[in-house]
């Protein structure tokens, strides 16, 4: 199945080839969005080369319409084929949530299992770059609200390439997020196996392991949970972070195993801490290992506010690696 | 539709009110862009240039009272409408004296003493607000319009259509103006349009549609003057197609591979800012010393607009929690 050889490149790669061999595995795999056929290759380039490979029947720029891209792709995966729809910027979203929550999401549940929506929508998400209140956002407790979404958050290239793989082929409609700022930045970029390399859905990942701590994280976050874990070491703390690849399906069994055995968790993200996804896993912590913690579950997040344009509110807005070690040392007390 | 004349042609005094309109957006974009390639500052940056014309020939026939919306690339806009340079010079550099206390960054400039209510980074998202705008005018029973500005690509969205529709409906005081500069982002209009012109579509929601050279001041001055007139006088919306051209490309940094370097070639060596002014000169409606002030004048608010951004502070971090509502609410 794979051959391994040592390859480092940054995830802008990874995702492209994720979706090449998936469109050389199976010829109902097709691409569209706006301005992802050449000579652009998508606004970041990660659909480069492949409408030259694979023809623009099969990777098809479209009119600047998202309603219409998600509603095309809803019709189409209903119909046999497995669409990848790419929104450009995940606030985006916004403008096709109809399809996405009505549509793509309830679809297998109210036909009562007769249609179903095997699609992708791959988007682009983040803030640091100053792109403003409109272009930043990390929205995908929207999506893990909506039962029938699958929602997927990769924090490096090897995992990007193998989620991505899966979930074209899952049956059902996945929310594929890809933190914009690890697209080229070579400090993000891993050894990435070559060829199909799937990694399940619903499998978290423990980048580290501790004892007296756990941190939970998704996304570009999990390298500043190694940092901070990094950073307490040094102190003699020793933590353990998992990294969830996924929030629907979610790895309860590994979140839980972890926190039962260190008794404290941090959970953190970069989207809006109020009702973000750490609220539903502190929760989820909480019903399961009440009795045994050593400390309530603490929350990193973003904070309850737009995201600012001016370099040094958007710094603030956005959680930072000493947010998690005070976070930590918090639970520590 | 022939309800109102055709404005009478532009006079002196509102040709070389273009002229500088025009200039000063061309000079803003310039050292913009110039201090943007030296490293001096660093932001996400969609140049109007090219596109100078149509703002400057709508925004002449505009009230201080009247609304503009605009889109990501506004800065035409903007400056047309009257945001003060320096105000608008801080928000793009985010800082604290910027029109929005530097939160809302470039794309989101938003100054309603001068008219300037609504920027958007939402392709198409301004149509529907505009018509907003409009039906409060026209249920206080005031004459003032919006002027709302998007681009070809914008065209293709549903907020574009459900929006004609409405404004056609409840006949809004609303000129749409469509920037048609033959591409959305890589993606030229041909490829993602199903007209050759945008102002088509206008008969599919009943309002009048027209398409102009967006480069040619006069010619953009009669349409957007007629359409204004229209929606002044309870006659309803219009849409206007502007056509034009962007010299570079969708944001700095592009690349432009997908546009053909002859077709760029041409546009920029038909400059509309150059050849209106030499027309006013060559047509004795206006001097060189005249323009050269004018000229000079731009300079010198741009130099003073630079240092007192650059001179500014960023927000205080308070700010990150202010604005979000009426109070701080948790
Ligand atoms: C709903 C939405 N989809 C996609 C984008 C990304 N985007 C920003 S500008 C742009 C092109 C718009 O083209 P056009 O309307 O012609 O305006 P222009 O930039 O040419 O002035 C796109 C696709 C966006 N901002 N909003
Ligand atoms: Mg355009």
């Amino acid at each position: 199945m794979t051959t391994t050889e040592p390859r480092i490149i940054p995830m802008g790669v990874a995702l492209n080839e994720a979706m090449d061999i998936a469109m050389g595995l199976d010829e109902k795999v097709f691409l569209l969005g706006e301005d992802i056929a050449e000579p652009s290759g998508g606004v970041y380039k990660i659909t480069k080369g492949l409408s030259t490979k694979y023809g623009t029947h099969r990777v098809r720029k479209t009119p600047i319409s998202e309603a219409a891209i998600i509603g095309a792709a809803v019709g189409a995966a209903i119909a046999g084929y497995k669409p990848v729809a790419e929104i450009m910027i995940m606030d985006f979203i916004a403008v096709c949530l109809d399809q996405i929550t009505n549509h793509a999401a309830k679809i297998r549940y109210m036909s009562g299992g007769q249609t179903t929506v095997p699609m992708v929508i791959r988007t682009s998400a983040g803030a640091g770059r100053q792109f403003g209140a409109q272009h930043s956002e990390m929205l995908e407790a929207w999506a893990v609200h909506t039962p029938g979404l699958k929602v997927v958050v990769p924090s490096n290239p090897a995992d990007a390439k193998g989620l991505l793989i899966s979930s074209i082929f899952d049956p059902d409609p996945v929310l594929f997020v890809e933190p914009m700022l690890m697209y080229w930045d070579p400090q993000y970029a891993c050894d990435v196996p070559v060829g199909d390399n799937r990694i399940p859905l619903g499998k978290a990942n423990i980048v580290r392991e501790g004892k007296d701590v756990t941190v939970i994280s998704y996304g570009k976050q999990v390298h500043d949970a190694v940092k901070a874990a990094d950073i307490l070491a040094a102190e003699g703390v020793s933590v353990e972070v998992i990294d969830l690849r996924t929030l629907v399906p979610l790895d309860e069994a590994t979140v839980l195993a972890s926190v039962s055995k260190t008794k404290r968790a941090v959970v953190v993200h970069e989207a809006v801490t109020r009702c973000g996804f750490g609220a539903e896993l502190s929760s989820r912590i909480h019903e399961e290992l009440f009795g045994t913690l050593s400390a309530p579950v603490a929350r990193v997040g973003g904070q309850n506010t737009p995201v600012p344009y001016a370099k040094n509110l958007e710094t603030a807005f956005v959680p930072q690696v000493a947010d998690i070690v005070a976070a930590i040392k918090s639970l520590n007390k | 539709m022939a309800t109102t004349n055709r404005p009478d042609s532009p006079d002196r005094e509102t040709l070389v009110q273009m002229y500088e309109i025009q200039n000063k957006i061309k000079t803003t974009d310039e050292r913009f862009r110039s201090m943007l390639t030296s490293g001096q500052i660093q932001l996400i940056y969609y140049s109007p240039r090219g596109q100078e014309c149509i703002s400057a020939g709508y925004a002449v026939h505009l009230r201080p009272d009247d609304y503009v919306v605009t889109i990501y690339r506004g800065l035409h806009d903007h400056l047309a409408k009257g945001v003060p340079m320096r105000e608008l010079w801080a928000e793009f550099l985010g800082r604290s004296t910027g029109t929005c206390k530097g939160k809302g960054g470039p794309m989101h400039i938003t100054h309603p003493e001068s008219g300037l209510v609504v920027t958007t980074g939402i392709v198409g998202s301004g149509i529907p607000i505009a018509n907003g705008f409009g039906l409060a005018s026209q249920l206080a029973g005031t004459d003032q319009v919006t002027v709302v500005n998007f681009g070809d690509g914008a065209s293709n969205i549903g907020a574009f259509h459900e929006g004609m529709n409405m404004a056609a409906v409840w006949k809004l005081p609303v000129i749409f103006v469509c920037q048609n500069n033959l591409y959305g982002e890589h993606t030229p209009m041909s490829m993602s349009t199903g007209v050759e012109y945008i102002s088509e579509r206008a008969a599919a929601y009943g309002m009048p549609g027209v398409t102009v050279n967006g480069n040619d001041p006069v010619a953009m001055w009669h349409a957007a003057g007629e359409a204004i007139a229209r929606a002044r006088a309870g006659e309803g919306p219009t849409l206007i197609e502007a056509r034009t051209y962007r010299f570079y490309g969708h944001l700095m940094g592009d690349a432009m591979e997908y546009m053909p370097k002859e077709e760029r070639k041409a546009a920029m060596a038909a400059d509309p800012v150059p050849a209106f002014r030499a027309w006013l000169l060559e047509n004795g409606h206006a001097t060189e010393a005249q323009l050269a002030e004018i000229e000079d004048k731009i300079v010198a608010m741009v130099d003073d607009a630079v240092e007192f951004a650059m001179n500014s502070p960023e927000p205080s971090l308070d700010e990150l929690y202010t604005d979000v509502y009426e109070e701080i609410t948790k």
